[in-house]
């Protein structure tokens, strides 16, 4: 079984729901991911997004854009994430990564090359921003073969045939984008996420998580109230910016603690 | 209008150029995308909104633009006949306008009161708001900050026209991430907004249409240079940044293989000093802006800044029909230096009394380079996209002169 597959069948069993926190990879410095990822875990993260910093990040708000030209004026690229989440591994068997990012530094990899290292490092989904189900049937294929998950998103605009799509092409999770927009922006719509969920749920017949625009604990208790798993992302980069040097993993711990929390008192209530 | 029949019928339904097009996006884009695909296929079919694109084109570009003869400049050169397409003669003084004009009436069919536009030097953003103006549309144009300080004059042109520019300050904060910034306004506001893109990139639907609002160059030239010249031309030069003005011209000619297609792209300071702006001379194929090309990148995928003495030809991308053409051999891309197209500019200038774009004048001289080798008979086409006024200042700078 993945780990994905068992993270979430972990929770399920705990009545629990899946906080799924992002970060940028090699934000706000290299030597900070490490200690970052183990913070997440430590705050009660169940599975890791990691992004990978691309140079045109077309999907995403300003915080995110901020976050990966941090990381691309280190240098980072793909290698050194690949090799970050390798350092994790070695320590922590059971929190699948799941790395998030933008097709042209793939590519640029290769794609076969690309799965063969990410499995040898424990990568467990990748969701690839710019690769809608149609565009990347082989590349789907190929991450299957190595037991990673292809993870999609759907949209509030998406239509029911993009469901199956997405449950055919993707596996792992679908990731859920909750409003029309861009990362970090904050027009999040409770009521919209609470109506379409059940549909897309049935439809897929895997867990959905839904993100973009989950700012607390209590946009995230009432997410986690009617979805399997709740992404965070551009929250906890502001959180890394405004922390002072050495500081951010306490803090993100604590953010992400007090997330944590709130979801699993609403799952009570 | 007419419309010659093509030998061939891409791209694809899904936007694919053979490997090149398609539809890179987040899902988030592609119920935008698909409804403005539904939209354009119905309104290219209807008869109405066909001829009030042409009565437009008509009357307020000035269309058709006339080919002129370069007799002396092609004396003093010694070899083939130049003749120029003067779409420098057209309203705002380039070819965009044609796009803009399309994509506006589009916009208006679908009910989508607000444009947005993406601008480098500021000749698309110029466009997209003279035509807003036309239409009474709210009109907001993003600009890297690195050009609207390199082209105040334009911006403040976009600003008398009632538009709204903001510049943006991500990344290298030029052409490449005002896109990117045009791209997550429209993805947060599509209910109200369409996105004119000003060239032959982005996602599908987005290169066939462009291509199809500018293949009218080509198609004027296919009857007139014929009534002027005696002959169709032996071959067609246009310079490829995005490409438009080059699809516009080459679209046409493309099932008559024995004219050649030649793009000229921008070699900046020379291809050997890693600073310039050839994707399909010097790029490897990749994903960028919603689309598979050919793009100058690192060996990480990371974008990487271009240069051009041309803030028009200056983006690390290219229309995937261009790529297709190059990699199936129909067309042949070439590169011209900076110092080489500002030697065009000064003779065009001098010689045939015409200030052409610094765009344009790489095509110029890459005509200059191939005429002396070819007998006086022959004919080369050349686009002359648009017009140099607003090259002024960097021409200026380049001379040692200040204003």
């Amino acid at each position: 079984m993945s780990r994905i597959q068992a993270a979430f069948d972990r929770l399920k069993s705990r009545g629990r729901k899946a906080l799924i926190p992002y970060i940028m990879a090699g934000d706000p410095e290299p030597g900070a991911t490490l200690a970052l990822m183990r913070a997440l875990v430590a705050g009660g993260a169940d599975i890791i997004e990691l992004g990978v910093p691309f140079s045109d990040p077309m999907a995403d708000g300003p915080t995110i854009q901020r976050a990966a030209e941090r990381a691309l004026a280190y240098g980072i690229s793909l290698h050194t994430v690949l090799g970050m989440v390798g350092e994790f591994r070695r320590h922590d068997a059971d929190t699948p990564v799941v790395l998030m990012g933008y097709a042209n530094p793939i590519e640029a990899y290769g794609i076969g090359r690309f799965a063969d290292d990410a499995a040898k490092a424990g990568v467990d989904g990748v969701l690839v921003v710019d690769y809608p189900p149609e565009e990347c049937v082989e590349f789907a294929d190929v991450l299957k073969q190595h037991r990673i998950d292809p993870i999609f998103l759907l949209a509030p605009t998406s239509t029911e045939r993009r469901y199956s799509e997405v449950a055919q092409a993707g596996s792992g999770y679908i990731y859920y984008v909750s409003l029309k927009g861009v990362t970090g922006s904050g027009k999040l719509d409770l009521d919209e996420v609470a109506r379409r969920i059940p549909a897309i749920r049935q439809k897929v017949g895997m867990p959905v998580g839904v993100g973009f625009g989950i700012r607390d604990g209590a946009s995230a208790a009432r997410i986690a109230a009617v979805a399997d798993a709740v992404v965070i992302g551009s929250r906890i980069i502001e959180e890394i910016e405004q922390s002072p040097p050495g500081e951010a993993p306490q803090r993100v711990t604590a953010l992400l603690g007090g997330i944590r929390r709130a979801m699993d008192e609403g799952a009570k209530s | 209008m007419q419309m010659p029949d093509s030998s061939y019928t891409l791209p694809d339904d899904r936007g694919h150029f053979g490997k090149f097009g398609g539809i890179f996006v987040a899902e988030t884009l592609i119920p935008a995308l698909e409804e403005l695909r539904l939209a354009y296929e119905a309104a290219k079919v209807d008869a109405a909104f066909r001829a009030e694109y042409e009565y437009e084109l008509e009357h307020y570009v000035g269309r058709p633009s006339p080919i002129y003869h370069a007799k002396r400049w092609s004396d003093l050169l010694g070899g083939a006949q130049i003749y120029l397409k003067r779409e420098d003669l057209n309203h705002t003084g380039a070819h965009k306008v044609n796009n803009c004009i399309g994509q506006a009436l589009l916009a208006r069919r679908m009910g989508k009161p607000r444009v947005i536009a993406e601008t480098g030097a500021g000749q698309h953003g110029v466009a997209t708001a003279t035509v807003a103006a036309r239409y009474g549309m709210e009109c907001v144009v993003y600009m890297g900050s690195e050009d609207v300080k390199r082209q105040a004059a334009n911006v403040y042109r976009m600003k008398l026209l009632g538009a709204t520019v903001v510049p943006v300050e991500s990344g290298s904060k030029t052409l490449k991430d005002a896109l990117n910034e045009a791209m997550r306004d429209w993805v947060t506001n599509v209910g109200n907004t369409f996105y004119i893109i000003g060239t032959v990139a982005g996602p599908h639907p987005y290169p066939m249409m462009v291509r199809d609002f500018q293949k009218i160059i080509g198609e004027e030239c296919l009857t007139q240079l014929p009534e002027l010249a005696g002959r169709q031309p032996d071959a067609v030069i246009a310079c490829v940044g995005g490409g438009s003005n080059a699809m516009g011209i080459f679209h046409s000619y493309v099932p008559h293989s024995e004219i050649r297609l030649i793009g000229v792209e921008a070699a900046g300071y020379g291809l050997a000093t890693g600073k310039h702006a050839a994707s399909l001379t010097a790029g490897r194929p990749g994903v960028l802006h919603g689309n598979r090309t050919y793009l100058l990148q690192d060996e990480n995928g990371q974008i990487i800044e271009t240069h051009s003495v041309s803030a028009g030809l200056d983006y690390p991308g290219v229309g995937p029909e261009h790529a297709w053409l190059k990699d199936s051999g129909r067309a042949e891309y070439v590169t011209i230096t900076d110092d080489e197209a500002l030697q065009a500019f000064h003779d065009l200038c001098r010689y045939e009394g015409i200030i052409p774009a610094l765009e344009s004048s790489h095509a110029l001289a890459y005509a200059a380079k191939l005429a002396p080798t070819l007998a006086t008979e022959k004919v080369l086409l050349v686009n002359l996209s648009g017009r140099g006024d607003k090259d002024m200042h960097t021409v200026a700078e380049k001379s040692g002169i200040q204003f």
